[in-house]
């Protein structure tokens, strides 16, 4: 692994980093597309910032960047306020508008600067190391990781620092309000925060991949746990292994880093789906069998109690035509009827099922629900 | 403006572009309705990101770039995206907006994935799949257009078809399901409709910028009436002025992509109606309020100068301005001498000296009728 290889994984490690942390509170506070909606709008922050400035690595970018994505969520929840459109439609409405604003100043008069479109949703980052950081001749790394570096530092500083302010006005707004601490001004505090980070990601992984990395191993930790602090590390865990397994998928397919970034994502997440022992696929399917078995188990003791004494009893609990009296197929009333008999519910006598005390119970209890 | 008429008429770059522009904004601005209506606004971005896998693995598998097969494929693979997200939500605990977010960006990598892997790819044909990310309007060919034509009016008329169910599903799905309304398959049906809408626009508006073209006409529309023909019908019209005003001004300058500049219409035509609709309008509301204000005010004063007469044996009793202001001391006793003046070219009071102000005759029965209408009597 050259040097190269090295710095570019670092890079995309430190992005997953940088942007998992927030994510979390996205997916919680249920505002995940606001990350869509700021990454794009940012774009327009940056243009008017490189038009004042002329630089494209002047830190004003990043402020400008950050500026217009507060703005959307300003805008955005203006007109949500009006009452005149839904939340969901005014984020709609409002960042595809400044993406446009920015995209036709860019064709219009930047068209000969290394700012293409293009770049700015996909993002490369096979080139990020190329652009280095030097102080006083000395080569400190590629400048992308030292801001992506500074930006997770950031971002682990606002959650250390405001983690129980984040965790009420999550979880309980109306607390938090409350105990004294607006959740609007959390709000705002969390989306610069997005903001910031969207911004120093966008030229490493392009806007549209940032979504992915700020909300699929978040989503991905909160499958997996109830805790907070758990689900903030998971996510970092999980964003940075998408980061690392992504950069050698695109190297094994020599196809986009970023966007095997976010298909790594996306495998982790299906993953956790299929296996989570809670929430996963696999537990809810097994839940759901055992707990129709148990059902299935608990009307049969039902329907031979009801019989049981009676003239047609007899008829009613043959084992041979029972699955014609319980409205079932016959192979499943057969392997009900075994696994009764295992749970010592019923025993057999000629070919009759008869109740046992404890199956007894069991359907007076069913019954007594 | 004139030489922009005749250029839509004799222009055969911008005649189809035109064309197809305000088919796009027609189909999506009939289905968007449903769209903002049922609260999934952002699915159309969620969708249209979505499509990009299906595009590329489409020209992958066929080798060819027509438009038929791209879309067909874009459809696919939106589709997918869109059961990914509800059996997402419906199986684990993580919420629309999150599930939204990662088919979008995850389907949108795998699409980035393969569009670079084929790039490198020795396939000669492959240029031009890439203009799907902001969409080339002036690629757009008649034959386009006409393939736009019959797709859209397809699900035009499917929703026609479909129109009571669909409006049941919108506004009221539990009374459909009462009503024995197979509602999850309506779902998908108008899902679906929604899917055909988006791929067709994305060779136009591109991926990025689909979803405002869903979205704004029926935001916009909404604003206008209360009725779902009505809304779908002014969508319709919307999104089709926001194609042609988008199509002609981006032909009159130089480097100003049609796309964008189709999204920054149907963005005016939403502040437009946002503030000047009647009734819902924000300049509307600020009137009315306004009026019910001054209203309130008229009724406050003249209650207060009869319940001040009250304690006199003559009602017509003159009291001072200063009195009146203290008992208005919640606003700082302003407006008082205006809303006097309001009140005395109604004949309700009469200005007795300089300061002093007294009811009339008919100034009683007003305030009387003012207390009656609120339920209380004036102490």
């Amino acid at each position: 692994m050259s040097t190269l290889q090295f710095e570019i994984q670092l890079l995309a490690a430190v992005v997953a980093a940088a942007c998992a942390l927030p994510g979390v509170f996205l997916v919680l506070r249920k505002t995940a597309l606001m990350s869509d909606a700021i990454s794009h709008s940012i774009l327009l922050g940056i243009v008017l910032a490189f038009f004042v400035t002329g630089d494209l690595s002047s830190p004003w970018l990043v402020l400008a960047a950050a500026a217009t994505g507060i703005l959307t969520v300003v805008l955005a929840e203006s007109i949500n306020r009006t009452g005149l459109v839904r939340e969901d439609a005014s984020i709609g409405l409002v960042f595809p508008a400044l993406f446009s604003l920015g995209v036709i100043l860019i064709s219009r008069y930047a068209g000969d600067v290394h700012l293409d479109t293009d770049a700015v949703l996909l993002g490369e980052l096979a080139f990020a190391p190329f652009d280095r950081y030097e102080l006083f001749g000395v080569d400190l790394g590629p400048r992308s990781l030292a801001v992506m570096s500074g930006i997770l530092i950031l971002n682990l500083g606002f959650i250390i620092a405001f983690y129980k302010e984040l965790k009420i006005a999550t979880f309980d707004p109306g607390l938090a309000a409350a105990l004294g601490f607006s959740p609007l001004i959390i709000n705002y505090a969390l989306m610069s925060v997005v903001s910031v980070t969207a911004v120093g990601a966008f030229d490493a992984v392009g806007s549209i991949l940032v979504v992915a990395l700020m909300v699929t191993p978040a989503a991905t930790a909160y499958l997996l746990t109830d805790r907070l602090s758990v689900m903030i590390w998971l996510s970092v865990g999980f964003g940075v292994t998408a980061a690392i397994s992504g950069y050698w998928m695109a190297h094994w397919l020599d196809a986009s880093i970023a966007g095997s970034m976010a298909v790594m994502c996306g495998v982790i997440f299906g993953l956790v789906f299929l296996i989570a022992p809670q929430q996963g696929l696999i537990t809810i399917a097994r839940r759901r069998l055992r707990q129709r078995t148990e059902f299935a188990e608990a009307m049969l003791t039902i329907h031979l109690s009801h019989h049981e004494g009676r003239p047609e009893e007899k008829e009613e609990s043959a084992l041979a035509t029972l699955y014609v009296h319980m409205h079932w197929d016959e192979s499943f009333t057969s392997r009900i009827a075994r696994r009764a008999e295992e749970n010592q519910l019923v025993v057999t006598e000629e070919n009759q099922l008869i109740l046992t005390d404890k199956g007894r119970r069991l359907a007076e209890a069913t019954m007594a629900l | 403006m004139f030489s922009f008429a005749s250029d839509l008429i004799f222009d055969y770059t911008l005649r189809t572009v035109a064309m197809g522009s305000a088919v796009l904004g027609m189909v999506s601005g009939v289905l968007g309705c449903f769209a903002v209506l049922r609260r999934q606004s952002l699915l159309g971005d969620a969708i249209s990101h979505a499509a990009l896998p299906g595009i590329v693995l489409a020209f992958i598998l066929t080798g060819s770039k027509s438009p038929m097969v791209l879309i067909l494929g874009a459809a696919v693979a939106g589709w997918l995206g869109t059961l990914k997200i509800i059996s997402i939500v419906r199986m684990t605990r993580i919420k629309y907006d999150s599930a939204m977010a990662i088919v979008l960006s995850v389907f949108f990598g795998l699409g980035l994935v393969l569009l670079t892997y084929v790039q490198k790819t020795p396939q000669a044909a492959q240029a031009g799949l890439d203009t799907f990310l902001f969409g080339q309007a002036a690629a757009i060919l008649e034959r386009d257009v006409i393939v736009m034509s019959i797709v859209g009016a397809f699900g035009v008329g499917l929703v026609l078809l479909f129109w009571n169910r669909f409006k049941i599903l919108s506004f009221d799905p539990e009374f459909g399901k009462s009503l024995g309304l197979p509602i999850p398959l309506l779902e998908v049906l108008l899902t679906s409709l929604l899917v055909i809408a988006i791929v067709l626009g994305l060779q136009t508006v591109g991926v990025v910028l689909m979803s405002a073209m869903v979205v704004a006409p029926a935001a916009s529309a909404r604003q206008w009436t209360d009725r779902l023909g009505m809304m779908i019908f002014l969508s319709a019209v919307f999104g089709a002025i926001a194609g042609i005003g988008g199509a002609v001004i981006s032909s009159s300058a130089q480097r100003l992509p049609t796309g964008p500049t189709i999204v920054i219409c149907i963005s005016l035509i939403f502040v437009v109606s946002l503030l000047l609709a009647p009734n819902r309008g924000l300049i509307w509301s600020w009137l009315r309020f306004r009026r019910d204000r001054k209203q309130l005010h008229l009724d406050a004063v003249l209650c207060d100068l009869y319940s001040l007469a009250m304690h006199h044996d003559n009602r017509h009793h003159a009291h001072s301005i200063a009195v009146l202001r203290t008992m208005r001391s919640d606003r700082g006793g302003g407006g008082v001498l205006k809303s006097l003046e309001e009140l005395e070219k109604f004949g309700w009071v009469t200005h007795i000296s300089a300061d002093n102000w007294a009811l009339s005759a008919s100034g009683i029965d007003q305030a009387m009728k003012v207390a009656a209408s609120i339920g209380k009597q004036p102490e």
